[in-house]
């Protein structure tokens, strides 16, 4: 009984070992990018790493104003993230109510195919959609970035329309029978069910978007149009004569640090998220 | 993976029985039409006609400004003379011989450790996943700093104990195995994945193995591992076109504009995609980036064929409840 006990423990302690290590790991770049963000330039590439920034500068934050177009470059990132994300919401649920209450022919197969879509490489469509948005003349503008998400994104529908079948069809029949017409039953009944599923939905696509790097880069080109992403891209190679690596580390905590508040506040809505879309149906 | 929606799940059977009832009527019709208008369009103009767009492009020069011209097999032919491309071919399957099965053995066992049910499980579980929203960008900008050969973290222990410390992003050999390093910071996505399907496995599979007699071992060899196999099977194919599939890493670290006409030193970053990517969006040969695009589709493809086929000699599934 001692032995299997001290083993026992001894195991545990060791995946306790192995988890934290992992942890720490995971959390020392953090770290790390926010000590730099506070350090004078020559103190960011010295040896041994110095990890407490000494003297803490906090004029760092107001001086990267100064040098890039911080303000500017959140705004855009706001507007191509907000107004794409509306835009998956309204298609996709308006989609995956009716992929999963409404029955009509076709449907599985219009389904089928959407699905399918998903594991579609990005880049075998990416030249082609690029040629539409220049013959539409949209090039330098958001349109290319919100547009597409106002036609549905196949994972979200997925993930609705898993989470719209488990809503009991009792509710939708008894407001069919008070003569209730399906956009109402939809507005009324089936979204403000399922808004565990919305939020998951919202915050995936939020992440997605203020993230996205590739999109931005491809039909953003003019400096005051930039995302964070280009503008954090921009800095790095830009060549002042100057060490601006404090700046770098500043610019990219701005980035990340709303990610981060909002991955703590939504926890929850991420993790299903993840496990939902990685776990199929 | 692709079951088809109508499963005989409990939802399915009522809607058969359903149809007694009700008959398709007119005004389901119309509103389930209506409803998918815009996904339909979407798949249309977004998904499968450029798959097509892209094909026909790809046997055409085609530079934006003027129409586009057929040239057969010209694109393809051009392709297997093109030392950049066959060097983006090597550093692309490079990366994906790495950190596939790296990431995969690695998310597995850290997800197992984790259904140990320990304490404090949730907090491991919230740090671990952290890296996993960090935009793209910003992971490159830190690991900028942290492989650094000289100041870094990670050099810093090798150095101070006298061990031979990599140089990382400047030398060739070591770059790929880098942008690995950086893929498994973010590989909270995956142990999340792994952990709810090894945690879903009922608790009474492995009380009636423990009763027969199944060790440690045993119990995950035929009861853990069959009853998520198809997780790990679903895991892969991502893991494997998503490897294919490396830019943002590479282009923030190596690349300063679209038309650079390198990749790295010795172009060791030069990844399929970013070389597909400088020649649609740097030289505009956008018939060119088409034929690359429709080959590596092609690869993708023929991977996941195979790897469907080997399924079902490793992959076990349920035969009954499982989806939805």
């Amino acid at each position: 009984m001692t032995a299997y006990r001290i083993r026992h423990t001894a195991s545990r302690f060791l995946i306790h070992l192995a988890l934290a290590g992992g942890s720490a790991f995971m959390l020392i770049p953090f770290f790390w990018l926010l000590s730099s963000s506070l350090k004078a330039p020559h103190e960011i590439y010295v040896f041994p790493p110095k990890w407490i920034p000494d003297p803490v500068r906090w004029t760092n934050y107001r001086e990267v104003f100064e040098v890039v177009a911080v303000a500017r470059y959140t705004a855009n990132t706001m507007i191509v993230t907000i107004f794409s994300t509306v835009g998956v919401i309204i298609s996709s649920s308006m989609a995956a109510y009716s992929f999963a209450r409404l029955r009509f022919k076709g449907r599985d197969i219009v389904f089928g195919l959407i699905l399918s879509t998903v594991m579609l490489p990005y880049v075998v469509t990416m030249i082609p959609v690029y040629i539409l948005f220049t013959r539409l003349g949209w090039i330098g503008t958001y349109l290319p970035l919100i547009v597409p998400d106002w036609f549905g994104g196949p994972i979200t529908i997925f993930l609705l329309r898993q989470f719209f079948r488990t809503i009991p069809l009792e509710l939708e029949d008894a407001a069919r029978i008070d003569g209730a017409s399906r956009p109402r039953i939809f507005a009324q009944i089936i979204l403000p069910l399922a808004r565990p599923a919305l939020t998951v939905v919202l915050v995936l696509s939020l992440l997605y978007n203020w993230n996205d790097f590739l999109a931005p880069l491809i039909y953003l080109h003019k400096r005051d149009m930039f995302t964070l992403a280009l503008g954090l891209n921009a800095l790095q190679h830009f060549e002042s004569g100057l060490d601006w690596t404090h700046y770098v580390m500043v610019l990219a905590t701005l980035m990340v640090l709303p990610v981060i508040i909002v991955y703590f506040l939504a926890q929850r809505a991420f993790v299903e998220g993840i496990v939902l879309t990685g776990l199929k149906g | 993976m692709q079951s088809s929606p109508a499963q005989s799940t409990p939802a399915a059977q009522t809607d058969r029985g359903l149809r007694f009832f009700h008959r398709l009527s007119f005004e389901e019709t119309f509103f389930g039409w209506l409803f998918i208008v815009p996904a339909v369009l979407g798949l249309l103009f977004f998904r499968l006609g450029p798959v097509f767009a892209s094909f026909y492009l790809s046997f055409t020069k085609y530079e934006i400004i003027t129409a586009p011209r057929w040239i057969g097999f010209a694109n393809y032919t051009k392709l297997l003379n093109d030392a950049l491309w066959l060097r983006s071919i090597e550093v692309t399957l490079w990366y994906v011989s790495l950190f596939v099965p790296l990431s995969l053995t690695f998310a597995y066992t850290i997800a197992l450790l984790m259904s140990r049910d320990v304490r404090g499980i949730t907090s491991y579980r919230t740090l671990w996943y952290l890296p996993s929203v960090v935009p793209v960008v910003a992971s490159a900008t830190i690991w900028r700093w942290g492989l650094n050969p000289e100041f870094g973290p990670i050099n810093y222990p090798l150095k101070v104990l006298g061990l031979p410390a990599p140089r990382w992003l400047t030398d060739p050999d070591w770059i790929v195995p880098s942008i690995v390093f950086i893929g498994l910071w973010g590989l909270g996505n995956s142990v999340l994945i792994f952990l709810a399907s090894i945690t879903s496995v009922p608790r009474t599979f492995y009380e009636a193995a423990e009763v027969d007699g199944a060790n440690l071992w045993a119990r995950f060899r035929h009861v853990t591992l069959p009853l998520t196999s198809s997780i790990i099977f679903y895991q892969l194919i991502v893991t494997v076109i998503n490897s294919f599939q490396v830019f943002g890493v590479a282009y923030v670290l190596f690349v300063s504009n679209p038309s650079a006409s390198s990749a790295g030193p010795d172009n060791a970053a030069l990844f399929y995609v970013l070389y597909m990517f400088r020649n649609a969006f740097g030289y505009f040969r956008n018939g060119y980036a088409s034929a690359m695009a429709w080959i590596l589709f092609l690869v993708v493809m023929l991977l996941t064929i195979v790897l469907f086929y080997s399924q079902r000699r490793w992959v076990y599934y349920e035969t009954e409840g499982g989806g939805s």
